[in-house]
């Protein structure tokens, strides 16, 4: 057995000795911190550039293979196919397109809810079929898996986005977004929005053992999205439901989008008769950061449950439902 | 198992230098509820040693190893792996360690080498001098005969070729110590022999420390220096296949044949009682063959014995089967 690496070395130790490495050949990979070109790479840091690879192989794998590539286009056209039939009504006290009002409206709404519903359902499968028992096995195994799967979910969002408004903006018009300030906004918007729906992805599919009652998840989630003013204004629901939509990220992703694509003037139609761009930052940063804080906290309980064993028992339950 | 006059062979390798044991285990009690799955186990496993465990189900054979991976937390009892408890063992100590787990379905989407390779990237932080971390992926897809399938996705393998993925993912790190729970469970004969073969090229070429669990009785004779029998949550027996052999029978079947007639004979001297042979017969003896306990004879005595309620005489007995 090798005495090169000491378990119980303290992270202080690489400082130490770090000026007697050129002298004693190996010496400096003793505590695991290897001399790369004069620089000390961490092996945390070593994991967390491993998941930006896998992250990039794994969004790769959805776009070479046919049913992701369905996934990715069946939901969108049907998106699409509604707008297109929309793109002759009118938004309720203006003479402007419900079509071309949904179409950033759809896209973050619609980013907003498969960025929680992807990862959901990505981590209670991948805990079933094992890659998270890998990835324990694996020294920061689970760093380079989360960060991979924030890289691949976050991906995936965005190319489905892509999917959604490409072909969308040739199908309605009135689309203005202008300025630069428009194009910055899309962009805050969007990654903010990410950044406060993966983690609630990840602690709702942390939360259920079985994919199958993870899918009970989904219908609440889809419920949300139908009150969030996503499809139609809200200004005529009852003022509880209205309230209710704006506690939640999906329905501010979907205003945060409106306001970045759409002329100024329709902001005369939201709640309040404004953008609120200020509330709109607020309310996904604090998502963001209840998700950050929670999610670490529901992930380590997660993986630390994973075993051999629990995978070998969630195979035979599978398997009892397929025969 | 035919022993035919062999000079009785040391099967205990004596660690040499000293060195800390690889794994040491002292009276490892594991309680779910009310049920006493281990009641106190203890043994110890010396570096470069191929230990097999062998156990009826239920015994208690994953949930032991289990705990010395660090998947499972234990209720009582004093486990040191590589010299660290494993419920405390850091990202260091299990760069150190190789898991070979049950695929499923798990990364049906990547390509063998580039599986291996992202696997492996987690593991360079840790590389040492002596030990360089990890393994040259083409030479360990060469090592586990895999290179007409580098390129082939995980799910298009078959069977064995998907377990030999898992071995080759389990020792990517080239570990100091490795796991193997059930190895060849699903394999036809050639897979199972080329599975044998890597085996011995690990404890052989790499020093590696295996601690395998199986079912298979003929398996732990070929692969395993020392095998241990896990029954009702403890040891009861430890030592080679020989050394069990004759613990437990100490009676040899003598048959030979004389003129065309078959005879058989059992004695607790064979010696003698072929010397005795030889000198009343000669020449005229014929097909002579002395078949002592094989381990599956072995193995059901000392099960059935310990089932019977014979719990401490068969402690005792097999304590002088240790060192």
């Amino acid at each position: 057995m090798s005495t090169e690496t000491h378990p119980g070395a303290s992270a202080a130790e690489p400082a130490r000795r770090g000026p007697a490495a050129g002298r004693t050949p190996g010496a400096d990979t003793r505590a695991g911190w290897p001399e790369t070109r004069g620089m000390r790479v961490h092996p945390t840091l070593m994991a967390a550039r491993a998941g930006l690879v896998r992250g990039g192989i794994e969004l790769r794998h959805t776009l070479t293979n046919t049913q992701d590539l369905w996934n990715y286009l069946f939901p969108n056209v049907v998106l699409l196919v509604v707008m297109f039939f929309m793109r002759n009504a009118t938004v309720p006290g203006t003479d402007f397109s419900l079509g071309a009002r949904n179409l950033p409206s759809l896209l973050g709404g619609s980013m907003a809810f498969s960025a929680m519903v992807t990862m959901k359902i990505t981590l209670a499968m991948e805990r079933e079929d094992g890659t998270l028992l890998r990835a324990k096995a694996v020294p920061n195994g689970m760093v380079g898996y989360l960060v991979g799967k924030v890289v691949q979910v976050a991906g995936m969002t965005v190319v489905s986005g892509l999917v959604l408004v490409v072909p969308g903006a040739f199908l309605v018009d009135g689309l203005a977004p202008d300025s630069p300030v428009d194009w910055l906004t899309l962009l805050g918007v969007v990654l903010l929005g990410l950044v406060a729906c993966l983690p609630l992805g990840a602690i709702l599919g942390s939360l259920f053992d079985n994919p199958r009652n993870v899918g009970v998840t989904t219908l609440p989630l889809m419920g949300l999205v139908a009150t969030s003013g996503i499809f139609y204004p809200i200004n005529g629901f009852p003022v509880w439901l209205q309230w209710i939509a704006q506690a939640f990220p999906i329905y501010w992703l979907g205003l945060g989008t409106r306001a970045a694509l759409l002329p100024d003037e329709m902001a005369a139609v939201e709640l309040g008769g404004s953008w609120r761009h200020l509330e709109t930052f607020g309310v996904l940063g604090a998502w963001a950061v209840l998700g950050l804080l929670i999610a670490p906290v529901v992930l380590r309980r997660m993986a630390r449950r994973e075993s051999g064993s629990t995978v070998a028992a969630r195979k035979e339950r599978a398997l009892q439902r397929i025969h | 198992m035919t022993v035919l006059e062999q000079p009785d062979r040391q099967a205990e390798p004596v660690d040499p230098a000293g060195r800390q044991p690889a794994i040491e285990v002292r009276d490892l009690r594991m309680r779910y509820g009310s049920t006493d799955v281990l009641t106190g186990v203890t043994f110890t496993v010396h570096p470069g040693e191929v230990i097999a465990l062998l156990g009826p189900n239920g015994a208690g054979k994953t949930t032991t190893i289990e705990i010395l991976e660090g998947f499972r937390m234990r209720s009582a009892g004093d486990v040191r792996v590589l010299g660290v408890d494993p419920a405390r063992g850091d990202e260091r100590w299990r760069a150190r360690l190789g898991v070979v787990l049950q695929s499923w379905r798990d990364h049906a989407k990547w390509r063998v080498r580039e599986l291996l390779n992202h696997l492996g990237a987690y593991y360079s932080p840790y590389s040492t001098s002596r030990i360089r971390r990890p393994w040259d992926v083409d030479d360990l897809i060469d090592a586990v005969g895999l290179t007409p399938h580098a390129h082939k996705r995980v799910r298009q393998l078959s069977g064995g070729q998907r377990r030999r993925l898992d071995v080759a993912i389990g020792i990517v790190g080239r570990p100091e110590l490795l796991f193997l729970d059930e190895p060849t469970t699903g394999f036809d004969p050639e897979a199972r022999r080329e599975f044998h073969d890597l085996v011995h090229r690990l404890a052989d070429l790499e020093q590696t420390t295996i601690l395998l669990a199986t079912h298979d009785l003929d398996e732990a004779e070929k692969l395993a220096d020392r095998i241990l029998i896990l029954a009702g949550g403890s040891i009861i027996a430890d030592g080679s296949a020989e050394q069990l052999a004759r613990q437990v029978s100490t009676e040899a079947e003598v048959k030979w044949s004389r003129r065309g007639e078959r005879f058989v004979h059992s004695t607790t001297d064979a010696t003698r009682f072929v010397r005795e042979l030889f000198r009343q017969y000669g020449d005229d003896l014929e097909d002579l063959e002395i078949r002592r306990a094989t381990l599956e004879d072995t193995y059901m005595a000392l099960v059935r014995e310990f089932e019977s309620g014979g719990r401490v005489t068969a402690l005792h007995t097999f304590r002088g089967a240790r060192r």
